[in-house]
């Protein structure tokens, strides 16, 4: 068994593609009033600054962000146990009536996206839910889907998507891992 | 240490356990404490999960904060209290136990007068114990609560000096706080008359002072203890005035001091014994911030002891039974 590894994203590619993403943002909430994005734990958290930041450049507003863990809302923890790292969640206001765009890296199972909604509803009733992600890597187990795509890619169900950031890897790319019998 | 158990199935004491392990509660307990300050204090993580609270004695701090780490944990929580249960009618706490655990319970925390009484019961029966306090051996959820709490206020523990103040003989607190100080690498001392300080305190590498001017000077933290009155008919102190003449940690002692000493107290609380109204009340004290820490910290402990049980069930499929 080798792994083996292929780029379908480079630093600049991924750079244009949230660029993409953070307009479709805007467009897609008439604006940016009553807007906030929310990444999640840990890789969406940068992504979402990322797209932030893209919008403060393009249209001159910071659109507040927040971060969710949804650790403690996971079906898992009965049969595969506690995860030891739980990450924060900080929300920056009230949610009532707000548009909140979910943002995270790869949508697989959709189970992410569930805990996100669960947690999101104990904060209050916002306005409307989007979802953006920066790979959906299709393989769905519950129905949910995406508003925002930055890329579709059809992956094996033992192969990998890895999107790198530059906090937490020292670059910006995504990546897909796939192991092969060779 | 498996991503499944980090802690394994109880948690007995703080002395059984490593740095790490440790601080790995005091870490995750950093996220719960935000939900206790959420508009809706609850999360689903417990779904479906049964917490017995069984109380051999009087508690109100710690079985209430129990009760809602549990409670926004989306715990189920039935209470059973020595008084009032068939504890009162002979039956053994082996015997209690099993029989909460035939009605399908997960957890157990024990609160008992006799020190090993919660390890002697995690022997015996299969959901996780959690131990409140056994007699004088330790009550390590007080000392992980100290612990966050001393770390929220100097963003470390490594090097910090922490005197223990007044009864630390009959005090589980105090050796729950000795071994957990100790394992994530601060200097301890305890500080009390000799008659409540246990016989084997010089094997324990701690700094004694008899004296409460010289570890107020020394101290970076004083966490003093309760005084406990209805032990004290025993005669281990003259009177409850000489002790707070001598010992009592007052505001005049505390300013003598080279630098502001950080107050901890477990409670509950004798104003004008061990501590003075005006340090317990003072800038200095943490004795509030202690009670929020310990519903996080007890969150943390019931979460990491929770769910992904593989050697029960390794067990059930060999047909052993544990």
């Amino acid at each position: 068994m080798t792994e083996h590894t292929e780029t379908i994203l480079d630093a600049s590619a991924v750079e244009r593609t949230l660029r993409r993403m953070a307009g479709e943002i805007v467009e897609a909430n008439g604006g940016t009033n009553n807007l906030i994005i929310v990444g999640i734990q840990r890789r969406g958290v940068q992504l979402a600054d990322r797209i932030v930041a893209l919008i403060q450049a393009s249209d001159g507003v910071t659109v507040p962000r927040g971060a969710l863990d949804i650790t403690l809302y996971r079906d898992d923890l009965q049969t595969i146990g506690p995860r030891p790292v739980v990450g924060s969640t900080q929300l920056p206001g009230a949610i009532d009536g707000i548009n909140v765009v979910i943002v995270d890296d790869v949508l697989f199972t959709g189970r992410t996206i569930r805990a996100a909604l669960d947690e999101l509803a104990d904060f209050g009733r916002p306005g409307r839910i989007g979802l953006a992600v920066l790979i959906d890597r299709g393989g769905r187990e519950l129905p949910i889907q995406p508003d925002i795509i930055g890329k579709k890619i059809d992956v094996r169900a033992g192969d990998r998507v890895d999107v790198q950031v530059d906090d937490l890897d020292g670059r910006s790319a995504v990546v897909l891992v796939s192991k092969r019998t060779s | 240490m498996t991503a499944a158990a980090p802690l394994g199935k109880d948690l007995l004491g703080l002395e059984p356990l490593s740095g790490e392990q440790i601080k790995l509660i005091l870490d995750t307990a950093e996220p719960f404490k935000e939900i206790s300050e959420r508009a809706i204090k609850k999360v689903p993580t417990l779904r479906g999960s049964t917490v017995v609270n069984l109380f051999f004695e009087n508690s109100t701090r710690t079985r209430i904060s129990f009760e809602f780490a549990e409670k926004r944990l989306s715990a189920d929580t039935v209470n059973v209290s020595s008084g009032g249960s068939s504890v009162s009618k002979g039956e053994t706490l082996v015997d209690t136990a099993r029989n909460l655990e035939a009605m399908r319970i997960d957890m157990v925390v024990i609160r008992h007068p006799a020190s090993g009484a919660a390890a002697f019961l995690a022997e015996r029966i299969e959901s996780n114990v959690i131990n409140a306090g056994d007699g004088t051996h330790e009550h390590p959820t007080q000392g992980l609560l100290d612990l966050l709490t001393l770390r929220d206020h100097f963003k470390r523990i490594e090097g910090l000096r922490v005197c223990i103040c007044g009864d630390v003989l009959h005090s589980r607190v105090a050796r729950s706080n000795i071994w957990g100080l100790r394992k994530l690498g601060a200097q301890v001392a305890v500080c009390g008359p000799r008659s409540l300080l246990p016989r084997a305190i010089d094997e324990m590498d701690v700094t004694v002072f008899s004296r409460i001017e010289e570890a107020i000077e020394w101290s970076d933290a004083l966490n003093i203890l309760r005084l406990q009155l209805e032990r004290m008919t025993a005669g281990y102190i003259p009177s409850l005035r000489e002790y707070n003449r001598v010992f009592g940690v007052t505001r005049e002692r505390l300013e003598r001091a080279p630098r502001d000493v950080l107050i901890l107290h477990p409670g509950p609380m004798n104003r004008g014994v061990e501590i003075d109204s005006d340090v317990a009340d003072g800038p200095h004290s943490v004795i509030l911030p202690q009670v929020t820490n310990g519903v996080a910290v007890r969150m943390a402990v019931l979460y990491l002891l929770s769910g992904g049980r593989p050697e029960l069930a390794e067990a059930a499929k060999t047909g052993k039974v544990a």
